[in-house]
């Protein structure tokens, strides 16, 4: 706890991109990922051409590409997905290495990969070279709704606590000889995710008290 | 004698659960006195905190801060004189940054500007965290956000600085500088604890809160030294605590400073 300074997310340097504007940086994030979504997944050459890009944009900033491979894990239950639609999709089969494979599932697979990747890859890259205090003043720059903007303000501030408290619980179990790796553990991790949400909520409370006490009437005034 | 800064007559409450915490709760702190609330685990401490901001609204009786009655009407200004310091700093900051937090409640008070900047570094400044105002809170030690956590009470130039369990979790320096803090601070204090050294230490004056009702209230070295009391109430003195030594000490400290 309070240990670490800056975010997991975020990795320290001076680039231009490191130096631009957070809402600048936020609307270029915004509008690149709108062109990708819309380019239809057959032009393959175009893929080929935004992940060049995003490749010169992270080398640019300094930032090491295992620094964002490593994180780029966010994205598996997206892989999972696409590896599972060539098998479950209809229409005309095609034989892959004596797999019988669905066409459009394989088309849809390669569109849902390509642009996962490249956006996961592209917010992470915003994250990696924008400070989080930044970011929610960017959003506030944009004129997002104040009340959006606090919930993200508040999330920032307690995710180092609740994650803390979540390996305080591990802690506890691995010290009464329970690893929890296995897939034999998983209720057992669902359980404590549970008692993580309890607890979380009765923070919440306390925090709203603690405001209350403070004179807090539903408005921000800073 | 003056109008009591905080004024409680035969409080009574009932959580919604039914469970009845508090059974007529008399309690008067005056100016300028620093005040401990003893009790055991569940002796209805905290809820008994809650009710002297208006968080919670009494069952049965009253409570009034400097003349002005606890209620819905003016709890801004209840809030205002009443300084609530939670016992987990995490609870109490929850802004980006030090400077955003002490400024939340001052703010929420209508105050702006340079006056807002003026309260924001002075209440830091009397808790010594001046250095930090533009560091986030999770980044700083867990007594460094004990006393921001005052701080931002402090910013609101209360009446009387209620303070949930201060000396939990502190290691023992920074429950000194706590306590240095504390006593220069020149406002009312109501210190709930179970920390009967820190007590003896901060508090001239104590009231025990046992099952929901004030079981005595009287001199804190006297309380500590009547064995028969401490054990009725549950109350226990750390292993090889001489409270007339340390009292003793504490006397010839003071007397050493006014010299």
């Amino acid at each position: 706890m309070g240990a670490g300074h800056g975010h997991r997310l975020h990795y320290h340097g001076h680039s231009r991109l490191h130096r631009a504007p957070a809402h600048l940086k936020l609307v270029a994030l915004v509008g690149f990922m709108l062109v990708v979504v819309a380019t239809p997944r057959e032009l393959y050459p175009v893929f080929g051409g935004y992940a060049l890009l995003l490749v010169a944009v992270i080398a640019s900033t300094g930032v090491p590409f295992g620094y964002i491979g490593k994180r780029m894990v966010v994205e598996v239950p997206f892989v999972l997905f696409a590896v599972l639609m060539p098998f479950v999709a209809t229409g005309p089969r095609t034989e892959v290495l004596g797999l019988s494979l669905s066409e459009p599932g394989l088309l849809a697979a390669w569109g849902l990969l390509a642009k996962a990747t490249i956006g996961v890859a592209a917010s992470l890259t915003l994250a990696a070279t924008t400070e989080p205090l930044d970011l929610l003043r960017g959003l506030q720059r944009l004129r997002v709704p104040d009340l959006i903007v606090q919930i993200m303000a508040f999330m920032v501030r307690y995710l180092d606590v609740v994650t803390a408290e979540m390996g305080r619980m591990l802690t506890g179990m691995r010290s009464r000889g329970c690893d929890p790796r296995s897939p034999r553990h998983w209720p057992l991790l669902a359980r404590s995710v549970g008692a993580l949400f309890i607890r979380s909520y009765e923070r919440g409370e306390r925090v709203h008290l603690a405001m209350l006490s403070r004179g807090y009437d539903g408005t921000f005034r800073l | 004698m003056s109008t009591p800064v905080l004024d409680v007559r035969g409080l009574a409450y009932a959580y919604p659960d039914g469970h009845q915490a508090l059974f007529g709760v008399d309690l008067h702190v005056h100016e300028g006195e620093r005040v401990a609330l003893l009790g055991p685990n569940g002796a209805g401490k905290t809820t008994l905190v809650l009710h002297l901001n208006g968080i919670l609204t009494a069952g049965a009786g009253s409570v009034s801060v400097s003349g002005l009655p606890v209620q819905k009407s003016h709890l801004q200004e209840i809030r205002r004189r009443v300084g609530v310091v939670f016992q987990d700093p995490d609870d109490q900051l929850f802004m980006p940054t030090v400077r955003q937090d002490v400024a939340f409640g001052p703010a929420n008070h209508g105050v702006r500007g340079a006056e807002l900047d003026r309260r924001v570094l002075d209440a830091l400044d009397r808790v010594g965290m001046a250095d930090f105002v533009d560091r986030p809170p999770h980044h700083l030690s867990f007594g460094q956000r004990r006393r921001v956590a005052v701080a931002t009470v402090l910013a609101m130039e209360p009446e009387i600085l209620v303070l949930d369990e201060p000396s939990s979790n502190l290691d023992p320096a920074s429950r000194r500088e706590l306590a240095d803090i504390m006593r220069s601070l020149d406002v009312t204090v109501l210190m709930v604890t179970h920390d009967l050294p820190y007590a003896l230490e901060l508090c001239p004056r104590s009231v025990v809160l046992h099952d929901g009702v004030v079981a005595a209230d009287g001199a804190t070295l006297e309380m500590l030294t009547d064995a028969e009391l401490m054990r009725a109430n549950r109350l226990e003195l750390p292993f090889g605590f001489d409270p007339a030594a340390a009292a003793a000490a504490r006397d010839a400290a003071i007397g050493s400073l006014s010299d």
